[in-house]
């Protein structure tokens, strides 16, 4: 498996009172960070990518092909959750399962597959345990190796990591961008934090009020000089 | 520091004062409710110790087989309600957003706002002897269709009460699916089937047993469906034995044996329903759809559409029916019969009364509890007080109508005439009754204004009246007003306690109906069930709108 570029153009799309409208070229194998204020457009952006949103104008491609009206499971793409990534009556080798076969009939491959992703994820061993008996960081660890095991070339990760503590977000981040060096999938990331981006990510979008407004390398963004909106949003938030 | 008791801070203490000045209320109404079951329970114990060979002698192969029935019936009630309303929950959860389907929502509250006895008027109108569908039902059957008297009629009618509200219910159930899951069955492209087993009965099922249990219960203790569809000995439940006992045999001995298995067998079904965490009064509220990524295919989608209007069609039918026999009866002689317009104020006025009863006793009950659990504060355990305030508006529930009425029947048949305190029974068991719906009304609002307000009232000194006045009253008149009008439509359709106590002094719309329809004044009953079912959907429709109106 290895990566895709993703080309968002023109597109456009209203949600209540909020126009977005969003124009972005990433790179295969590239990871970026979405960031901007609560609102201005970050998981509206993923969900379009995703095919859970259609937009009212323009087209998604990824790979050069263009998914703009293909539903989510056709698309090649998957999506990491804030929460609820798991079901709850299932242990977390069937909800690992499920990225193989979505009606849970498993071969034999699809089986080893599944626990080599577990494996990666620092979950072995822990195929019987249900998503109440583990910890939130491990509950994400399981929506990643499900990502894993469904070898998509495009991985979205809507901030997963926000409700754990700043150790284990790390620890989190450096799993993503191990798996990701190992893979290659180009993954987008929404996250709140600049620490965040800059543990992991080549290059960052900044949105502001529905449309990208900053974008470049990540080392120039959220270096000593950022462009002045992301300068306010660091200001506001708190920045270091 | 306060005098006395330095282990409490000043706040504790003045915690403890808020909650001594406004429990009395409370308590006084939790007598009320202990007196209205003791005095019913103390008739019959007294009744069974003067007779208790008759009384214990009742648990005879015709009382048996009566609780047979009981349960029998119930049982397939249940699960002729349960299963169709579950294919209907999970096929509106599947199509959240189509042309009508928020009427098909209204339309599916409209029973559980409608008297039994004038839903029963409209199966009758429907499938009865001379019902409209008469005619190509005897296609069906070897001569004349032979009408819906008995089991059939019982199930016809549990169903159309049972069936909206285990839907309602399972729909509430499967929205609370988060739509994240939604959303990773379609990025994972999981079909309907994969999506029913892996998503939906899951959760479906985790809401079965209470579901089964509510609408059991609702079977085991309904009343005026059984009397009017039953037809005969055959088909009679335990209620209705007990009515016919008092009424018609007068054989208050009997009544107590009956009364008693009533008692035990609701008592049994109860503590199994809080035991499997079942909802007693939780009806459904219409929420907000989540939105859907995993759309059905064709063919299902076909396949719900037939459920969904077989459902539609089976609720609709007797509803149109009771409008269109009421339209062909007499309306306006109907509404210049003294006899009607005398039941009809005397309806109305013993609402009234029982509405503001049930609304003033809810509110003493919520706001005792939550002074009681202020006081006590976060950590503190629930004392009997508390508890007894937070379930004490549950006991009519144990303890039905008619079982109370039975009981003060029998105690007052000794000291003078039974049907003198008509009024003051219907009055005291209806707003008893109507108490779960209207505390449910009335608590979230309740409980939110005094976590906000408590404090500030405190330190500004308001107190008594003026805070009932400026601070507790414009708060809370929107869900008093619901809770009034709902418990005021429960009770002017409520054919329960009138039953046993009813007489030509006093007679209520719903009695009137009754004694039409054994009459064989079959047009007139017709016309007075339209009547009662406009007057309680009004009712009931202005307590919806006011209540959501925040």
């Amino acid at each position: 498996m290895s990566g895709a570029a993703i080309r968002l153009k023109d597109l456009r799309f209203s949600y209540g009172e909020t126009d977005f409208s969003f124009d972005a070229q990433i790179a295969a194998g590239e990871i970026v960070a979405l960031m901007g204020a609560s609102g201005s457009g970050k998981s509206t952006l993923l969900n379009l990518v995703a095919g859970f949103e259609t937009p009212s104008s323009g087209t998604v491609s990824i790979g050069g092909r263009d998914v703009t009206v293909l539903s989510p499971h056709e698309r090649p793409v998957t999506m990491v959750f804030q929460e609820n990534n798991l079901f709850g009556h299932l242990d977390i080798g069937q909800n690992v399962g499920l990225g193989r076969s979505p009606s849970l009939r498993l071969t034999a491959t699809d089986r080893e597959r599944v626990s080599k992703a577990l494996a990666q994820t620092g979950l072995s061993g822990k195929e019987k345990r249900f998503p109440a008996e583990l910890s939130g960081g491990e509950r994400q660890r399981a929506a990643l190796a499900r990502a894993l095991v469904r070898d998509q070339p495009v991985l979205l990760l809507d901030e997963p990591f926000a409700s754990l503590g700043p150790a284990l977000r790390d620890d989190m981040l450096d799993l993503v961008s191990e798996l990701q060096a190992k893979h290659g999938m180009t993954t987008i990331m929404v996250s709140h934090h600049p620490d965040d981006a800059r543990r992991i990510s080549g290059s960052v979008l900044f949105l502001e009020a529905g449309c990208i407004v900053a974008e470049g390398a990540t080392a120039d963004l959220l270096g000593d000089n950022p462009p002045a909106p992301i300068k306010a949003y660091l200001g506001r938030t708190g920045g270091e | 520091m306060a005098e006395g008791d330095g282990a409490l801070t000043a706040g504790e203490n003045a915690r403890a004062r808020l909650a001594e000045t406004g429990v009395w209320p409370g308590k006084m109404t939790l007598a009320f409710l202990a007196l209205l079951c003791g005095g019913a329970l103390a008739g019959l114990v007294i009744e069974a110790a003067d007779n208790w060979r008759t009384a214990f002698a009742l648990f005879d192969a015709q009382t048996m087989r009566i609780a047979g029935f009981t349960l029998w019936q119930a049982a397939l009630s249940t699960l002729l309600s349960v299963l169709p309303g579950l294919a209907v929950a999970r096929a509106l959860s599947r199509h959240p957003a189509f042309p009508g389907r928020g009427m098909l929502l209204r339309l599916f509250a409209v029973p559980l706002a409608l008297p039994a006895i004038v839903a029963a008027l409209g199966v009758l109108a429907l499938y009865g002897r001379a019902g409209f569908l008469a005619e190509p039902l005897s296609l069906l059957t070897e001569g004349r269709w032979p009408g819906i008297y008995g089991l059939g009629g019982i199930l016809i009618a549990h169903v159309f009460f049972n069936l909206p509200l285990a839907a309602r219910l399972f729909l509430e159930t499967l929205e609370t699916v988060p739509a994240d899951h939604w959303r990773l069955a379609s990025q994972l492209g999981m079909n309907g089937r994969a999506q029913w087993r892996l998503i939906e009965w899951p959760v479906a099922r985790s809401a079965m047993a209470g579901v089964s249990g509510l609408v059991f219960m609702l079977c085991v203790t309904s009343f005026v469906i059984v009397l009017t569809l039953g037809g005969g000995p055959a088909a009679t439940t335990l209620e209705v034995a007990i009515y016919q006992a008092l009424r018609f045999d007068f054989d208050p001995a009997r009544a107590v044996g009956l009364t008693l298995l009533q008692l035990a067998l609701t008592g049994a079904l109860v503590f199994a329903l809080a035991r499997i965490g079942g909802r007693f009064f939780e009806a459904g509220t219409l929420s907000v759809v989540s939105r859907r990524f995993a759309a059905p295919g064709k063919g299902e989608t076909i396949a719900n559409t037939a459920v969904l209007a077989m459902a539609a069609l089976f609720v609709l039918g007797p509803m149109a029916a009771i409008v269109a026999a009421g339209m062909q009866a007499d309306l306006v002689r109907l509404a210049g019969e003294s006899a009607v317009l005398k039941a009809a104020a005397t309806s109305l006025m013993l609402a009234l009364f029982a509405a503001a009863l049930s609304a003033a006793l809810s509110l003493s009950l919520v706001s005792a509890r939550y002074r009681l659990a202020a006081a006590r504060g976060r950590y503190g355990r629930a004392l009997l007080l508390e508890r007894l305030c937070d379930s004490g508006a549950a006991l009519i529930l144990v303890v039905p109508p008619i079982v109370i009425g039975a009981g003060w029947f029998v105690l007052v048949r000794h000291v003078g005439d039974v049907f003198a305190i008509a009024p003051l029974m219907v009055v005291c068991v209806n707003s008893a009754m109507a108490m779960p719906f209207v505390v449910r009304t009335i608590r979230p609002a309740h409980d939110a204004a005094a976590s906000r307000h408590d404090r500030l009232a405190a330190s500004l000194g308001i107190s008594g009246l003026n805070r009932l006045r400026l601070i507790d009253w414009p708060v809370l008149k929107r869900p008093l007003l619901a809770g009034f009008a709902f418990a005021m439509a429960l009770s002017l359709g409520d054919l329960g306690v009138i039953a046993l106590f009813g007489s030509e002094q006093v007679q209520t719309l719903p009695y009137l109906l009754l004694a039409r329809l054994g009459s064989y004044r079959t047009a007139d009953a017709a016309g007075l069930a339209l009547i009662l079912g406009v007057m309680t959907l009004l009712l009931m429709t202005f307590a919806g709108r006011i209540g959501d109106r925040r």
